[in-house]
């Protein structure tokens, strides 16, 4: 199946040749490169990334520069074409900035940046992304991260909950998130922020060295759906 | 005119790096500090004529995340203004 994914570049962003790279691996089909800097998206892509890094330096919020720079106005209104995107730990904190996510990620509780491999619950099996897993399953994905504690107030997180919106929780206490949350959706699932790196876990063969072959399966599962639908 | 936006984590919004300034003080010997908070100050350079609103509408907009902060805005005009 033909698959045009997208891949924007900030300056300051560092993971997204490992986001290119796995979305090559899983499709089989070149990610396109996109400068922050260019107002239009290429036509007909299948899904937007936005991924992890310094954006900016972090300068002012971490995201907050990035969530106004050219591209994010074509991000957003892709994004309410229901154009799929899926943002990763900077990207995560893009999305939440430019208000396609609710809620902030602020400083984790503890001060210290996060780098090791955690376990996360599986909450959500509805989205594009999270259709291929089983509810309550257990995956570990690496986190590395300084400002991956999401908060939102209580009414926002008890729809969150309510809708059934929130993708992923850390399955032990990892940076001090509310609820425990690692990954969120937007209300018409077609968006997905999270804060640990599945392009880091996407290598089978070197389970122990590269972070696990979990990653890859929700890359699989935005193949999957958007070749079923 | 010179404006000054203060910008606040909101009340209740835990503040890890004010606890950890607050920890530091008391490492210090600093006694009596019950409580520190850590925000963030941004002084714009503005025409004199500068709508108000198009301030608020600076904060709202980039300035601050009114998710996890409040803002408050200083002009030489307003009560706080000019120090």
């Amino acid at each position: 199946m033909a698959f045009r994914a997208g891949v924007i570049t900030f300056p300051g962003s560092n993971c997204d040749r490992d986001m290119a790279v796995a979305l090559e691996a899983v499709s089989g089909q070149p990610a396109l490169r996109i400068w922050h800097g260019d107002a239009d998206l290429p036509a007909g892509l299948d899904l937007i990334a936005l991924p992890g890094g310094f954006s900016y330096g972090d300068y002012l919020r971490s995201g907050a520069m990035a969530a106004m720079s050219p591209i994010m106005r074509a991000v957003v209104a892709a994004a309410e074409r229901g154009v799929p995107v899926l943002g990763v730990c900077n990207g995560f904190q893009v999305l939440t900035e430019a208000r396609l996510l609710p809620g902030a990620l602020m400083r984790n509780a503890g001060q210290r940046f996060i780098c090791r491999t955690v376990a996360l619950t599986v909450e959500n099996t509805n989205s594009l992304f999270t259709s291929g897993f089983t509810p309550g399953e257990s995956l570990r994905i690496p986190v590395a991260h300084h400002d991956g504690n999401f908060f939102a107030d209580n009414d926002t997180l008890d729809r969150l909950e309510g809708e059934g919106l929130i993708a992923f929780r850390y399955a032990e206490a990892c940076n001090g998130s509310a609820r425990d949350i690692a990954g969120v959706l937007s209300a018409n699932g077609r968006v997905l922020g999270m804060m640990p790196h599945p392009e880091r876990a996407i290598e089978p063969a070197a389970v122990s060295e590269l972070g696990g072959a979990d990653g890859r399966r929700l890359f699989e599962n935005i193949l999957a759906a958007l070749a079923s639908a | 005119m010179k404006v000054r936006v203060l910008v606040r984590l909101k009340p209740g919004v835990l503040d890890p790096q004010g606890r950890a300034v607050h920890h530091a003080l008391d490492g210090l010997g600093f006694a009596g500090v019950s409580d520190v908070r850590v925000g963030r100050l941004i002084e714009l350079e503005v025409a004199d004529d500068t709508d108000p609103a198009t301030l608020t509408e600076m904060c709202e907009k980039l300035l601050a995340n009114t998710v996890i902060e409040n803002f408050t805005i200083e002009t030489p005009g307003s009560a706080e203004g000019g120090r």
